[in-house]
């Protein structure tokens, strides 16, 4: 044994008046933290599931501003050219600093075999426009501005990621096409909630036959698989229908399969919860089951439900790219991720034009996203479990 | 152990005929149907003959009478083999889908064995070297396989198949083979043409699966009488096949009520990308085109070949595990 240590006494008056201890301030920091702040705390921890929020936060902002962030329109078509390689960006030009800019690309057609051979034509360096005016467009359909964050040169085309067979600029249309798919999720997302805690909700607290008879839909629900369902009912949505119709259409039928999951977590959880004394004191209380589910239930695990709609959305993301990779979900006009890589596939056209593929990237980019963050809140939302 | 089976088989069969209904309702969702587009087709371009064949036809399936009684109609024929009659190709659908639930069976099913190969020894092994190297190597491969689409996946093997290599791997077996009956060369081919369709269509599962049995196996490991093996001197390797393993494995095989519908939505979609000789080209096809029996018999096979598949795994479940056999289990 070492020293024995030295018995340490408080420097401060003795007050005999005081019955609680006195709390340092980290520890009154932490006594005094609201639910949501503490959940923040937790959440934080988690670097991964901060790093995809900061990652979708972007992809959300895009969004909303895809217009802006586009240099060029949804359909808008470069006729000169088709089947574009990316054009790469360059920031020397013999040596010396430029900042970034591209070279033209002259086309070469190949009368033996159709193809397109593009090559930079490196005389000239077309430095690239920011914050400048470019295609006018209709910000959100409602109005009229031509401010974009980048811009091809005045003289010259930009097309990063290359064109499409009919000379469209994929990047611009991955922006665009964000729109579909990341609210797709989110529209779907809403809906399968909108259901699950109803059902899940009258289960649980209702228990006996019509606990009995919502679970039996469910587990019959659970037992089909889910993509030639899909495939069968999208397949049912009329080809004439408007486009948001459809959209409304695909959210729906995506939902219609992803309900029962949600539906049993809420149902085992409110089994337990309804035995509690303060339910019981709302019931005397007069209160209707509705407002009990709703008001004094719901909140207990109100943070487990956002972990798992943040964990079912890339279902929905996949889901619809899958719908409308096969040409029975959305259909162009409408522009998505899954619609963009249905022109990628036969494999004629993925060997020729590889840049086609491009659009997985962002798919696969959020669906790492939502599940990363679904991880950290589900952590965050029960430290313990 | 036979109150269970019975019980279990009756909530399958009604499982099978509450799906019959939404699938008899699915197919007759879309407005129009086959039988009067082919009419209008053939009065266009003249055709009077083919009238009585399309009246014979709606005659026989009652295409004229009121849906519950079609609905009769049909899984009736269902059950005794009749599946219908496929308006796209002319024939009966039994004719037309031939082949197609065989290979399709014995995709799914080789897919689920690779699966389960695959996982539970990675599964095992990473679990009980837990936060070595493989583990997390395998755990960030786990989470790209989750996020890759496997129909995205197919296509990137398609494209360096073609570009790396110059072959095509479409098919299931050298075409020379194709209407040949099952000889061992044929049956070499189908297994090397397996290979990258079960590895595609698998791939998100086994990651799934591994992640799962990690877990539990972590979750046992931690548990008390873990250590009171160890405290009486149990060897590692004893405590974790004997022990351990046992407990965690009950998880392992009742999550093939997840695992299937999964399996069976990929193969559909990788089969169609891949253009296999399966049912997943020729159910899209034929739900374009509205050609209700043909989809409608794929989309029962299929929940068919689901539900009876998690029977399965449900009779093995109580066969390792007697709380389940005994009906006081909570699995």
């Amino acid at each position: 044994m070492s020293e024995p240590l030295e018995h340490w006494v408080s420097t401060e008056p003795f007050d005999p008046g005081r019955t609680s201890a006195r709390l340092s301030k980290p520890s009154t920091r932490y006594l005094e933290a609201s639910q949501a702040r503490l959940f923040w705390w937790r959440f934080k921890r988690h670097r991964l599931a901060l790093v995809a929020l900061v990652v979708l936060a972007i992809a959300y902002l895009t969004v909303i501003f895809a217009e802006f962030i586009a240099p060029y329109g949804v359909a808008t078509r470069n006729t000169q050219h088709i089947f574009m390689p990316p054009q790469p960006i360059h920031l020397f030009h013999e040596g010396q600093f430029v900042g970034p800019f591209v070279y033209d690309m002259r086309g070469r057609l190949d009368l033996d075999t159709l193809q397109r051979h593009y090559t930079e034509d490196e005389r000239r360096p077309r430095p690239l426009r920011f914050f400048c005016k470019g295609e006018p467009y209709r910000f959100w359909g409602l109005v009229e501005a031509d401010l974009h964050l980048v811009c091809p040169p005045s003289l010259g085309t930009f097309f990063p990621l290359g064109t499409d067979r009919l000379g469209r600029d994929i990047a611009s249309r991955l922006v665009h096409g964000a729109r579909i798919s990341l609210t797709v999720g989110l529209v779907g997302v809403a809906f399968s909630f909108a259901l699950g805690l109803f059902f899940g909700g009258i289960a649980g607290y209702f228990g006996g036959a019509t606990d009995y008879w919502i679970q039996r839909v469910t587990e019959i629900l659970r037992s089909i698989p889910q993509l030639p369902l899909w495939l069968a009912l999208s397949a049912a949505l009329p080809v004439t229908l408007n486009p948001l119709l459809v959209y409304f259409g695909i959210t729906i039928i995506l939902a219609l399969l992803d309900w029962p999951s949600l539906a049993r977590a809420v149902r085992s959880k409110l089994f337990s919860l309804r035995e509690e004394d303060f339910t019981a004191a709302a019931e005397m209380m007069g209160a209707r089951p509705a407002r009990i589910i709703a008001r004094h239930l719901l909140p207990n695990f109100a943070s487990h439900l956002i972990a798992s709609a943040s964990l079912s959305i890339p279902t929905m993301i996949l889901a619809e790219t899958a719908l409308s990779f096969l040409g029975l979900g959305l259909r162009p006009p409408i522009v998505s991720w899954g619609v963009l890589l249905s022109e990628a596939q036969n494999i004629e056209a993925v060997a020729l034009y590889p840049w086609l593929l491009m659009p997985m990237l962002p798919v696969m980019v959020t669906v790492l996203a939502f599940s990363f963050l679904g991880d950290g809140l589900r952590d965050a939302a029960d430290p313990h479990g | 152990m036979i109150r269970y089976l019975a019980g279990r088989i009756a909530t399958m069969l009604g499982t099978l005929a509450v799906i019959s209904v939404l699938v008899f309702t699915i197919i007759q969702l879309p407005p129009g149907d086959y039988l009067s587009t082919t009419i209008a087709e053939l009065r266009a371009e003249g055709e009077t003959q083919a009238e009585e064949k399309v009246a014979f036809l709606r005659d026989l399936y009652g295409l004229d009478k009121p849906l519950p009684l079609q609905y009769l109609t049909w899984v009736s024929g269902f059950v005794q083999g009749d599946f219908g009659y496929s308006f796209e190709y002319g024939r009966p659908v039994a004719e037309v889908i031939g082949d197609r639930l065989f290979l399709t069976l014995i995709l799914n099913f080789v897919t689920v064995l690779f699966i389960y190969l695959v996982s539970f020894p990675v599964g095992i092994y990473v679990a009980a070297r837990r936060y070595g190297q493989v583990d997390y190597t395998l755990s960030f491969l786990g989470y790209l396989g989750l996020a890759t689409p496997n129909f995205l996946l197919a296509l990137i093997l398609l494209y360096f198949a073609n570009t790396l290599f110059g072959i095509s791997v479409g098919g299931l077996m050298d075409p020379d083979y194709t209407g040949e009956a099952w000889t061992a060369g044929k049956m070499g081919s189908l297994a090397a043409h397996l290979v990258v369709p079960v590895v595609v269509i698998g791939i998100s599962g086994t990651a799934a699966m591994i992640q799962r049995l990690r877990a539990n196996l972590i979750d046992e490991l931690q548990k008390p009488y873990i250590v009171t093996a160890r405290a009486k001197g149990l060897g590692e390797r004893r405590i974790l096949f004997k022990y351990a393993l046992r407990s965690a494995l009950n998880p392992f095989i009742s999550d093939i009520g997840d695992l299937l519908p999964q399996v069976v939505s990929g193969s559909v979609i990788v089969s169609a990308i891949m253009s296999l000789p399966t049912t997943g080209p020729m159910l899209l096809s034929s739900l374009r085109s509205q050609d209700m029996y043909l989809a409608g018999s794929f989309l029962m096979f299929l929940a068919v070949l689901t539900v009876v598949g998690m029977l399965v795994s449900d009779i093995a479940l109580a066969l390792i595990d007697p709380r389940i056999r005994i009906g006081r289990g909570t699995a």
